[in-house]
């Protein structure tokens, strides 16, 4: 397989107008991934898969992630005068990075036996109703996992065949899969509660103030 | 077993060749030897319940071999697997459209009280919220040992079910409802949440 | 004697005035979720006109059990035992996919015993997989449980085995990152290996019952066939993909594992339809004992985890990592992006029988509905691995 700088330049020269970025992945697994912008990413797509040299005819998985918002430090060596002598000083800055929600494409081929190519595809914000283009049409692989990142995420896919929820029932709300849903509280009588789960046993049994430790369970609820 | 009939009257007659049993005793006795279950697997433990009615652990001797597909034919059902908020409307319809008088067995800890996945969105945390369980197994998955057990244990209770009487079995009593009210989607769970008359969790004080 | 299937004759068919409306309006029947062949909770919409299907619209969820949201909340470790339960009658293979990504993740070694009981163990895998369902798709068939007791008995000899060595018969909870749990004795690699001498005998009486009797001929042949073109395109792994023709089996492509040291061949179908399907299973099975001959005597004694690997506070560096291997369903892998704590940032699936069923209502269309059982029943789908 090319790599990845290779298959960047073919896919920008291929669609005019295609920004497409390196996502280094820091860790050892060397697969790190292409963001292509929403706009031209159906003509990239298609050219991925149709050109005889990378010939990615396989999507093999398509998952959702939800980036909440982030803050990145950056240290860098900055000359300052400390004490009257110039010196190199780190100095860290905190960037912001807003939240976002990313579609990511894992693709192989199996005529030519190689791969992973990972795309991303992200959205503009984390709100309710965010677009993205589908890749149905490209390939469909992507038509049932792309149905289940809209029902679990919220992602809705332009260009999809039949956007519907597929793991939830229908008149389900909200998007579970989210890093800020919040489940109902479902309680049921625990023998030995800990953490989150004590934390919302406590609403649901009375208090014995007559005890030291009052906020101790005691009693339930009738 | 009986305590209207004698044993030692009983074994004295037997030997001269005369049988003599009560009509409970004769109907309890057919009833929990051919019980029919529902063949209803949801998750892994439906495969453990196949590897009980297979040939190794054979639930066949027991009576339960025919594994009935329509819940009008069918006496017991035996909830294997996880319950999820979106199938539990549909477990509660099929045990309404089983006849009287039948039996569930819980089996496997998702049915007991959502199991493993007991965190989950979407993971009904027992079946017992909606309707009325007599044997439940512990066990993820449950030997298939454990589910004879569980079903030997239905036997005894059926055997000790009087007909008559004030303590008379439940599906007896006029008053007492077959079927059970079906829970409705709701926006983030089921509504309800759970069968107030049903769902009887224990109430115990936890001491520190 | 051949079988032939009897057609009624245009007369005998009852009289288009006679019964209500015959003018092409479909039917909508909903399959399932309880029926008794749909594998586990699976629901079919299907829209019949008269007996043909029109349409076929499935329905998922059923069993949705949150799975990926579990995994972000439990450590890396602690979802080892969720992933014996994704696909619940293959426990070993989904333990060794989940370890391969983590090992990915955080670049792990693997000793060589451990690799050589990871292949012995996922080809005994791939054994009962592939005997349960031939054994469940003859069910559907209408031979009513015998074949599945068949099927059982040999799945109970390797049931023991599983059991012998993890612990459990079904969730074993074996592998972990940088090798396997507990090491084999010699007793049980002996075990193993004579179950694994016997197998060729129960697969030649097993075939003989199965693939050259008429009726499945008969049912099987022609019907659900599926184009290698539509069957790429969709995502389609594992046996199906190779009964369509297209030569893509994991175990060589990626060559994880030690999966190069073992000679063996890839059988490949002609036609795309359904009695291809259950003989690329039948001949996997072949191929899974020539494996497992071969393991069975190249094993050496050694150790069986990497000391390096830390069990408590494992924390892998922050980075992704994508882990697949070639299950008895397809192609299974894990995507799992880690943010340097002791949770996955997130957690994926890659679930083959999901994919698998993209081209359920493709391969369904304008058959009739006795023969949508059989085309499900080949597909193979297990519902835990479905809705995760």
């Amino acid at each position: 397989m090319e790599t990845l700088e290779q298959i960047k330049n073919r896919c920008e020269l291929a669609a005019r107008g295609a920004k497409v970025e390196i996502v280094a992945n820091p860790g050892p697994s060397q697969q790190s991934s292409l963001l292509i912008d929403n706009e031209h990413a159906v003509p990239v797509a298609r050219f991925l898969r149709d050109h005889p040299a990378l010939s990615f005819d396989f999507c093999s998985n398509v998952t959702g992630v939800d980036w909440l918002d982030r803050v990145a430090k950056k240290t860098a060596k900055v000359k300052q005068v400390v004490d009257g002598v110039e010196k190199e000083v780190d100095q860290t800055t905190e960037e912001k990075i807003p939240g976002y929600l990313e579609a990511v494409y894992h693709l192989y081929s199996i005529k030519l036996k190689h791969g992973p190519l990972i795309i991303r595809l992200r959205t503009e914000n984390r709100a309710d109703g965010t677009r993205l283009p589908s890749l149905t049409p490209v390939w469909r692989s992507a038509e049932l996992q792309e149905r289940e990142i809209f029902d679990l995420y919220g992602i809705v896919f332009d260009g999809h065949p039949d956007l519907r929820r597929i793991l939830m029932w229908d008149e389900f709300k909200d998007h579970p899969m989210r890093k800020d849903y919040v489940q109902p509280d479902d309680f049921e009588w625990e023998p030995t509660p800990h953490d989150e789960v004590l934390e919302r046993a406590k609403q649901h049994y009375t208090s014995r103030p007559q005890l030291d430790g009052a906020e101790k369970i005691t009693a339930p609820q009738s | 077993m009986s305590e209207q009939i004698d044993e030692n009257l009983r074994s004295e007659l037997q030997r001269q060749g005369v049988w003599v049993t009560s009509m409970q005793e004769l109907y309890n006795w057919g009833r929990k030897n051919s019980i029919w279950p529902l063949q209803f697997g949801l998750a892994c433990c439906a495969i453990e319940m196949i590897a009980t009615a297979a040939s190794r652990y054979d639930i066949a001797r027991f009576g339960g071999e025919i594994f009935r597909p329509s819940p009008r034919q069918a006496d017991l059902m035996i909830v294997a697997g996880t319950v999820t908020k979106k199938m539990a409307p549909q477990i509660v319809r099929l045990y309404n459209q089983m006849p009287d008088p039948k039996y569930v067995i819980s089996m496997g800890a998702c049915a007991i009280s959502g199991g493993p996945f007991k965190q989950g969105y979407n993971v009904l945390k027992g079946i017992d919220r909606y309707i009325p369980v007599d044997v439940y197994i512990p066990g993820c998955p449950p030997r298939p040992e454990a589910l004879l057990h569980a079903f030997m244990e239905l036997q005894r209770k059926i055997d000790n079910q009087k007909l008559s009487g004030s303590e008379k079995a439940e599906f007896l009593k006029p008053e007492q409802p077959s079927e059970f009210p079906v829970p409705a989607f709701g926006d983030h769970d089921l509504n309800p949440p759970a069968n107030p008359k049903v769902y009887h969790p224990p109430k115990l004080e936890r001491q520190s | 004697m051949s079988a032939t299937i009897e057609t009624i004759e245009a007369m005998e068919r009852p009289p288009v005035t006679m019964t209500s409306r015959l003018d092409g309006e479909l039917l909508e029947v909903s399959m399932g979720p309880q029926h008794p062949s749909t594998h586990g909770v699976f629901r079919m919409n299907v829209a019949l006109e008269g007996e043909i299907v029109r349409k076929l619209k499935p329905v998922f969820g059923y069993l949705h059990r949150n799975h990926e949201q579990i995994g972000e909340d439990t450590t890396y470790l602690g979802s080892m035992p969720y992933t014996d339960r994704l696909d619940y009658f293959c426990s070993m293979t989904n333990n060794w996919a989940y370890a391969l990504s983590v090992e990915k993740l955080a670049s792990i070694e693997v000793p060589e015993r451990a690799e050589y009981l990871r292949v012995i163990l996922a080809e005994l895998t791939r054994l009962q997989n592939h005997a349960s369902l031939l054994g469940f798709l003859l069910s559907d068939m209408g031979a009513w449980g015998t074949p599945l007791m068949y099927a059982f008995r040999e799945r109970e000899k390797i049931l023991d085995l599983f059991e012998s060595l993890s612990g459990s018969r079904m969730m074993c909870d074996y592998m972990r990152f940088g090798g396997c749990r507990v090491d084999a004795s010699d007793e049980w690699l002996s075990r193993a290996k004579q179950i694994v001498d016997r197998f060729p005998k129960f697969l030649d009486e097993f075939e003989e019952l199965i693939l050259q009797n008429e009726i499945v001929i008969a049912r099987t042949q022609n019907v659900g066939k599926l184009s290698p073109e539509l069957a790429v395109s969709a995502g389609i792994t594992g046996p199906m993909l190779r009964a369509c023709g297209v030569n893509y089996d994991i175990r060589k492509v990626d060559g994880y594992g030690i999966y190069p040291r073992f000679k063996f061949r890839i059988p490949l179908g002609e036609h795309g339809d359904t009695y291809d399907r259950l003989m690329m299973r039948a001949l996997e099975m072949r191929e899974s004992v020539e494996i497992l001959k071969q393991a069975l005597a190249q094993i050496q004694p050694g150790p069986i985890v990497n000391p390096k690997v830390k069990v408590r506070a494992f924390r892998p560096p922050v980075g992704e990592a994508y882990g697949r291997i070639e299950g008895p369903k397809g192609e299974l892998g894990f995507y799992l992006i880690s943010d340097g704590g002791p949770n996955p940032y997130r957690y994926r699936v890659r679930p083959p029988s999901f994919i698998n069923l993209t081209v359920l209502e493709d391969m369904c269309l304008g058959h009739v509905v006795a023969d949508v059982m059989v085309i499900l029943g080949s597909v193979d789908i297990v519902m835990g691995e479905v809705d995760r």
